[in-house]
């Protein structure tokens, strides 16, 4: 060795490290996954011996298995691995943890939704059911009228202000308009019913109950979502587009409305239809300001309309003779509930990758 | 069409701030006229106040006047959207509308100003726009794909063909080669000596070297100290500046001695 290498430089005599940068010994592959999964196993066992519970198997063995991938890891590669190992499976269990009422809740909805997800749950209503049978198409033609309308409300309103607050507004009037949209947020929703109730009570009188008083509580709600979303998205329009538009001689109103907007028609897209997704389960305002009957009603501006989530509270808080079937509905109108706001949510996907600016490379 | 630029004891405020102070300059009309000087000292700004671009932002204003062909762009009946249509600008980092193909940005001022044109006469501004702006050869076959799919320095030509194609007597131009490579910078400065037949230019340039090749006449600004208004300390023909200048300070800055 001495005499093949007389170059080497003196000092690098440690075999570990021939390079100029520092190596390590590092766990194999799939060593951390297989402690982690030990330490799960005695976990396991110490619930096993004070009795057997799925919450306990759980607790000690993702702390035994995070304390055992720390102390193994600590030995073989150094403090900065462990610590990194450590964090990651804190993280780790965060995400596991905040995953579970999600997974709980789809298999719930799923499992108890399903037996009553039939062609005749979208095609009856339930106009004389008194038992068995009967359907949601009512409460699904409402839910759709309804949110529609509460979308034609809100859309106009909340995209100008935010058009208002990013293109126009200054000073204090913007500082107030944002103070307030931000105060909107945080309304409770049985508040904005109450609202509603109040105001077409004072207008109509007492005992008027219709699609629209609905809509205007929802709008109420909405509106600041609308705004909030659409305000963010306009602010990332970059500023030079606007100069390079009004160099061109154009006017401010015509560079918003055809540089400004179609800039941002994907973000704005995405954002009015995830506001409509927040307020297509609201259940508080509708069960105030719209009822429920159990025909269907095509006209939001006369008598009550059936919701999905006020028809899912009625069949679960008042079941009829038949238990069962009136439970069962009501996890399957929660589950029809959930399938409309996936469908918002994709149709939001959608929207912004159809509209998103190309690149064209 | 190309028209001469009076400017008469201009200052420029943002808000209470004097950014520029008492410039006095005449422009010429169908040459390149550039602006040099230290970063901060003004240029942008005083390009920007040619066209009314300034007040774009929220507190800035004006004092003095700019007139153009005997009139006053800083008149009580002036509408800053007329000014533009006569004044086009490009700016540093190119910026052609993402949303609109190449043919759909040249004709982009003619279509927002909702000017009424047939399809052959749009056609043919597209094509006379781009070649003016020595760019049509590379994209006719790909009129309709999007601008920013361009390089850099053809996204650069295409701005500047977008705002030739609203036929400015005037185009202001704020640092239109500082974020582009050697080549595309010559093809914009082969460009601005073809267009300066036809406009008045006013450049705002870094680079001394591109001021002394392109330009007639060349403004120097500069200020005293940090929150001092910039001012113009000297504007003479190029050969002159660059070769026997008037000011003291002008000379420093050229030959590199500042600070």
């Amino acid at each position: 060795m001495s005499t093949e290498t007389p170059l080497a430089p003196i000092g690098s005599t440690s075999a570990a490290s021939p390079g100029p940068v520092q190596t390590q010994r590092r766990l194999p592959r799939f060593a951390a996954a297989g402690l982690f999964l030990a330490g799960v196993a005695v976990g396991a066992l110490l619930s096993a011996l004070t009795g057997f519970s799925l919450a306990l198997t759980v607790l000690y063995g993702v702390v035994l298995g995070t304390l055992a991938v720390y102390a193994v890891s600590r030995q073989v590669e150094g403090r900065r691995k462990a610590t990194d190992r450590l964090v990651t499976s804190l993280v780790s269990t965060a995400f596991a943890i905040a995953m579970v009422p999600l997974l709980s809740l789809v298999y719930t909805v799923l499992d108890r939704g399903l037996a009553r997800l039939d062609a005749s749950f979208f095609t009856n209503s339930m106009f004389r059911v008194v038992g068995e049978g009967g359907g949601a198409y009512h409460a699904i033609v409402g839910t759709v009228l309804i949110t529609a309308l509460t979308t034609l409300i809100a859309v106009p309103i909340g995209l100008l202000t935010a058009i208002y607050l990013v293109e126009y507004g200054t000073g204090r009037l913007k500082k107030a308009i944002t103070f307030f949209v931000d105060v909107m947020t945080g309304i409770p929703s049985i508040v904005a019913g109450l609202f509603a109730f109040a105001l077409f009570t004072l207008l109509f009188g007492n005992d008027v109950r219709l699609g629209l008083m609905g809509s205007v509580a929802l709008a109420v709600l909405m509106i600041p979502v609308v705004v909030r979303s659409c305000e963010e998205v306009l602010k990332l329009v970059p500023n030079e587009l606007r100069e390079a538009a009004y160099a061109l001689g154009v006017p401010k109103w015509r560079t918003v409305v055809k540089v400004v907007l179609p800039t941002a028609i994907a973000g704005l897209g995405t954002g009015i239809t995830l506001a409509v997704a927040r307020v297509i389960g609201e259940t508080a305002p509708l069960l105030i300001t719209v009822g429920l009957i159990t025909g269907t009603n095509f006209n939001p501006f006369e008598g009550r309309m059936a919701t999905l989530p006020v028809f899912a509270y009625y069949q679960l808080t008042q079941p009829g003779t038949a238990t069962q079937a009136f439970i069962d509905r009501a996890w399957t109108a929660a589950l029809v509930l959930i399938m409309l706001v996936m469908g918002l949510n994709v149709v939001a996907r959608l929207i912004s990758r159809l509209f998103a600016p190309k690149t064209g490379r | 069409m190309a028209k001469r630029i009076d400017v008469s004891d201009l200052n420029i405020y943002y808000t209470n701030f004097l950014a520029v102070e008492g410039v006095n300059v005449s422009i010429e009309p169908r040459s390149i006229t550039a602006l040099i000087g230290p970063s901060g000292c003004g240029k942008s700004t005083f390009l920007r106040s040619l066209n009314r671009m300034h007040e774009v932002i929220p507190g800035a204003r004006v004092e003095g006047k700019v007139v153009i062909d005997g009139q006053d762009l800083y008149g009580s009946d002036v509408d800053p959207v007329n000014v533009r249509r006569q004044i086009g600008m490009v700016f540093q980092r190119p910026n052609p509308f993402p949303t609109m193909s190449i043919y759909d940005n040249v004709v982009a001022g003619v279509r927002l100003n909702s000017t009424r044109m047939k399809k052959s006469e749009m056609d043919d501004l597209v094509e006379t726009s781009l070649k003016g702006a020595n760019l049509w050869n590379e994209v006719k076959d790909r009129l309709s794909r999007p601008g920013s799919g361009l390089s850099g320095g053809q996204q650069q030509r295409l701005c500047i063909a977008r705002a030739i194609a609203v036929e400015p007597e005037v185009l202001l131009m704020d640092e239109p080669c500082s974020a582009l490579d050697p080549i595309s910078t010559l093809a914009i400065e082969d460009l601005m000596m073809e267009l300066k037949d036809r406009f008045t230019i006013v450049i705002v340039t870094h680079n001394m070297q591109q001021a002394a090749r392109v330009s007639e006449a060349t403004g120097f600004f500069n200020l005293n100290g940090v929150g001092q208004p910039g001012r113009l300390i000297e504007f003479n023909p190029t050969e002159k500046i660059f070769s026997n200048p008037d000011q003291k300070a002008t000379e420093d800055y050229i030959s590199g001695r500042f600070g």
